[in-house]
């Protein structure tokens, strides 16, 4: 186990270190202390390591992740994982907004719960989220899944392409082109593996799934309220 | 009275619901949908053409052609990256997007930029193979949309230009009609094949410089530090954007009025927003000043730049460079008058012809129709446009010595007239005869 | 744009600690905003009847002592000024109104920055590392203190348009976003009495509190009525003699976050300038809600029923980790 220590390191010297390792080195697994809510730690990772950062963290958090397996043990900031594009990311605590932003793959796991705009703009990662979610998540989401434990937000799925939302609790409201659809048991098998990943324990049968009617994929003058 | 014998006025068109005008009321009320084109600004405006060098007299002396050198190179990045763009000519190709052009198209692009020692720059969909091969020099663009972004395609790049506007459409996003999306685009994009595009208009996960700021570091962390960040912005409120762009740590800032290019937009949103480019330079330039980075972040404009004159003006303006996409376009080949019986049948004519996102283009260009496309042949078309980026060089340096200039950047302001009222009080130089700036 | 921050002391104990805790908070927020900070610092009320003003001059060498006694023989009451760097903090039994009108009339090369019986207000330009040793405030004690550290968006960077801007008494305003229909705002507002300094769209948006609550009504309803009468984008902290209130607009795209111990209640753009706080990493930490005010009432922060009735069972029924609760906020005072 390495330790860096970011109050003395610094953070380009945290991340030169995690990005600059070789490939056939041995030394897979980290551990960041003294995080203190500090920006773009561990971003842009590119090998399959084992990352623990030791508390709270800002904005940015493993964004751009490739392979590597990064747990934070507190909160995160503004996008953490944000156009990650595999590897897992888990934060132990709450998310802030835009968790996921963008995401290409891999799966991003939040016990918590996330803030407004959880995987806006998604493009193939699986997000699981123990909590609930804040307004406008989902947004413009394109593929890949999200699952929420919790309750969601205003405008959950708003102009939403192929994404897969499978939601338990309450939902404020549903976004433009967002409904809810039929659960089969394909998808059943999918939430099933998708929760086994996330190493969480609810219940398949309290789920419902949501994703795109398609109406705003060709434009209608008779849906234009919509946009 | 015969009724022959009464003379009658002439019909009479009224200026204000003009042919064009009234054209589009019947079309808007045939279709209940708004119309989208692309293209930049299309209505008169004050542009540089209203703006004259003032040459060698007997108080200037002029420099020998060829013999006295006139420098053209230039350096962007220099604020914080350690690998900063060097480029041969003050002109760079504007980002344009990979399924707008055809990959035709993009190599040509490359093709022509390369022997001219110029960058070109990915647009709206993310680098493809071919483009980073053909360019020496590429810019990536950091969108809202982060259509096919990736860690691995931004530390292939030269430099990031984050995306905050442009000009045919500061604030711009919305629902774009018709893009026809085939599959290698869809993939590239992580989109179903052949649906309407809806574009976001803010970034996903910043909102205001402070975070943008934030996001710049993140940036620059994924990057190691190399790459020049470069904003981009359209022509709004160039003084406070550009201070803005600069308090966010942004190694380059790339400003483009509202003669800038899209591939697809709302008419209205490219007639009626945004500020044309030449309104926007000094306001920017002051900006940079007030903060003691003239020079030191640069500055790129575009929005309508045409020939070597248009270069040097917007130098002497106070810009480092400037940026072509329509005009690169034209010069390989976009609404060439040998198509005319091909745009006819289009329903439109040689030099009109902007229905761009309907990817039918005669030329090849923006279209994505093998047909089409296969009749642009990239290394001829990158010869025509490393011949045209010359001839701009060319004419700019013509310019800068009969103004006394041993290198481009150094044309001032003061080397400039204007020949009308509104030129004089955008560009900040003095009508011609006379020592009157208006607004100052 | 900007960094906001606020800090309130429950603990007794930590109050002559208040500006030395309060440093890195606003430090912590520079890189947001280089160009000005200001605080508004809430300590040593005043007696009833008497009112305090902070007062600030273009030059550090103001003769505040002559303008104490000009107030206080035009006013025929007591007044005396503590200078502090450009500042100067006045206090005096004089009715408010007259001294007011005094400084108006005679006094038109002094600002006032801000009135209350607790409120003190300091702002500057320049790094808001400089700006908090300029004001002695390291050594500052108090109850609770709001700061601001500023990136000028639309207005020039002047200490004028520096934040905090007073709202009213010991009433303060700081803001990060950046609101869009603040010019119609600002002339509906000087047609009704009120006058302005700057172009500032956070100034409007501090005048507009000041003419809600001169109006008779309460801090909560007019962030309320703020919610519909502004446009753009904005993450409020308003000082109050008790505490500090939040707000932030419907699409909050405005980062915010805060953070509560046994200790303190603290605030911030980002959670790094709550990270230097005692026992921040064990601190309870949440999000303020869109379209929510939370105010400070008889327990603490405490947050009004949110709009629609499913907000309020959605704070409720939020699940997580028992330390991560977002329920609504009872804190003991």
């Amino acid at each position: 186990m390495n330790t860096l220590d970011l109050g003395t390191l610094g953070l380009r010297e945290v991340n030169r270190k995690l990005i600059s390792l070789d490939p056939g080195a041995n030394e897979r697994d980290f551990r960041i202390e003294n995080p203190m809510g500090g920006h773009a730690i561990a971003c842009g990772l590119t090998l399959p390591l084992n990352v623990a950062i030791a508390g709270h963290v800002g904005f940015y958090c493993a964004g751009m992740n490739q392979q590597a397996e990064v747990t934070i043990h507190g909160h995160a900031g503004v996008g953490v994982g944000e156009n990650m594009m595999s590897g897992t990311v888990l934060v132990k605590g709450n998310a802030s907004q835009s968790a996921g932003a963008t995401a290409h793959g891999g799966l991003l796991v939040i016990e918590g719960d996330a803030s407004s705009r959880c995987g806006i703009s998604m493009k193939g990662v699986d997000i699981v989220v123990g909590g609930s979610v804040g307004h406008m998540s989902a947004f413009m989401a394109q593929t890949g899944n999200l699952v929420i434990c919790g309750d969601a937000g205003e405008a959950l799925g708003d102009s939403i392409y192929e994404a897969r939302l499978y939601v338990r609790g309450d939902i404020e409201s549903l976004g433009a082109d967002c409904v809810e659809k039929e659960m089969t048991p394909a998808h059943l098998d999918s939430l099933t593996e998708l929760l086994q990943r996330a190493g969480n324990k609810t219940k398949l049968a309290e789920f419902r799934r949501y994703g795109s009617a398609r109406t705003l994929y060709h434009f209608d003058i008779d849906h234009a309220d919509a946009y | 009275m015969h009724t022959d014998d009464i003379p009658r006025t002439l019909p009479r068109h009224s200026a204000t619901f003009d042919a064009y005008t009234t054209s589009e009321i019947r079309r808007a009320a045939s279709t209940g949908i708004y119309e989208i084109r692309g293209a930049g600004a299309k209505r008169a405006l004050p542009h540089f053409d209203d703006l004259l060098f003032l040459g060698a007299s007997i108080s200037r002396y002029p420099l020998e052609g060829y013999r006295e050198r006139c420098g053209t190179e230039v350096t962007l990045g220099t604020r914080f990256a350690s690998k900063p763009l060097q480029l041969k000519i003050p002109i760079t190709i504007a980002g344009m997007s990979f399924g707008s052009l055809s990959g035709q198209a993009k190599e040509a692009l490359g093709r022509g930029a390369n022997a001219a020692g110029t960058s070109t720059t990915t647009g709206d969909g993310g680098m493809t193979p071919e483009e980073r091969e053909h360019s020496r020099l590429l810019v990536y663009q950091y969108l809202p949309s982060r259509y096919g972004m990736n860690p691995d395609d931004l530390r292939k790049a030269d430099a990031i230009e984050i995306v905050v506007g442009q000009g045919a459409k500061p604030g711009g996003g919305g629902m774009l009609l018709g893009q026809k999306i085939n599959a290698r685009v869809a993939k590239m994009r992580s989109l179903p094949e052949g649906i309407d595009q809806r574009s976001a208009c803010r970034h996903p996960d910043w909102t205001g410089p402070d975070d943008l700021e934030i996001k710049i570091l993140e940036l620059r962390e994924i990057t190691n530090w190399e790459k020049p960040v470069f904003i981009k912005i359209g022509g709004s409120r160039p003084y406070y954007d550009t201070a803005l762009a600069v308090k966010s740590g942004a190694d380059v800032i790339v400003l483009d009025g509202m003669q800038g290019g899209t591939a697809a937009t709302q008419n209205v949103f490219i007639e009626h927003v945004g500020q044309p480019t030449l309104a926007c330079i000094r306001p920017a330039v002051q900006a940079l000043q007030e903060l003691d980075m003239h020079r030191k972040v640069q500055l790129v404009v575009s929005g309508g730049i045409r020939n070597g004159a248009d270069v040097a003006k917007a130098l002497a303006l106070g810009a480092d460079a400037v940026s072509v996409g329509t005009a690169a376009l034209i010069a390989m080949g976009d609404n060439d008058p040998r198509f005319e019986d091909e745009y006819r049948a289009l329903g439109t004519t040689a030099g009109a012809y902007d229905a761009w996102h309907e990817g039918r283009d005669p030329a090849g260009i923006t279209t994505q129709i093998p047909e089409l496309a296969s009749r642009l042949d990239p290394v001829a078309a990158g010869r025509r446009l490393t011949n045209y980026l010359k001839v701009m060089t060319l004419e700019a340096q013509t310019i800068a010595r009969a103004c006394g200039k041993n290198h481009v950047h150094n044309l001032e302001p003061e080397d400039l007239c204007a020949l009308t009222v509104e030129a004089a009080a955008m560009a900040r130089v003095p009508l011609a005869g006379t020592s009157w700036v208006p607004g100052t | 744009m900007c960094g906001i921050v606020g800090l309130y002391l429950k603990n007794d104990a930590l109050r002559p600690e208040l500006g030395r805790l309060f440093r890195p908070m606003l430090e912590e927020m520079t890189s947001r905003g280089p160009d000005s900070a200001g605080v508004a610092i809430y300590r040593d009320p005043v007696a009833e009847g008497s009112t305090k003003y902070s007062l600030a001059h273009a030059s550090v060498d103001h003769d505040w002592q002559a303008l104490a006694d000009d107030i206080a023989s035009a006013c025929a009451a007591s007044a005396r000024a503590r200078p502090i760097d450009t500042h100067a903090v006045l206090i005096s039994d004089a009715d408010e109104v007259q001294v007011r009108a005094r400084l108006a009339e005679h006094h038109p090369d002094v600002r006032l920055v801000g009135s209350g019986r607790s409120v003190e207000i300091f702002k500057e330009t320049g790094l808001p590392k400089d700006v908090y040793s300029r004001f002695d405030l390291d050594s500052a004690e108090g109850s609770h203190m709001i700061g601001h550290t500023r990136m000028a968006t639309e207005s020039a960077v002047t200490t004028a348009g520096s934040h905090p801007f007073a709202t009213g008494a010991d009433l303060c305003l700081v803001h990060n976003g950046s609101l869009s229909n603040h010019n119609r705002l600002r002339e509906e507002l000087v047609r009704r009495g009120l006058s302005f300094q700057t172009e500032n769209d956070s100034e409007v948006a501090a005048a507009y509190l000041t003419w809600k609550i001169r109006q008779g009504v309460s801090l909560t309803r007019a962030l309320e009525d703020a919610l519909d009468d502004l446009d753009g984008f904005f993450t409020f902290c308003v000082g109050t003699s008790e505490g500090f209130a939040v707000l932030r607009d419907p699409i909050a795209c405005k980062h915010a976050v805060l953070a509560e111990t046994d200790d303190w209640v603290a605030m911030a753009t980002e959670y790094r300038a709550i990270a230097t706080l005692p026992d921040a990493e064990q601190a309870r930490i949440w999000e303020p809600r869109p379209s929510t005010v939370y105010s400070w009432g008889d327990t603490g922060l405490e947050v009004d029923a949110p709009a629609g009735a499913h907000g309020a069972a959605l704070d409720n029924a939020r699940s997580g980790t028992a330390d991560n609760r977002q329920a609504v906020t009872r804190t003991p005072h």
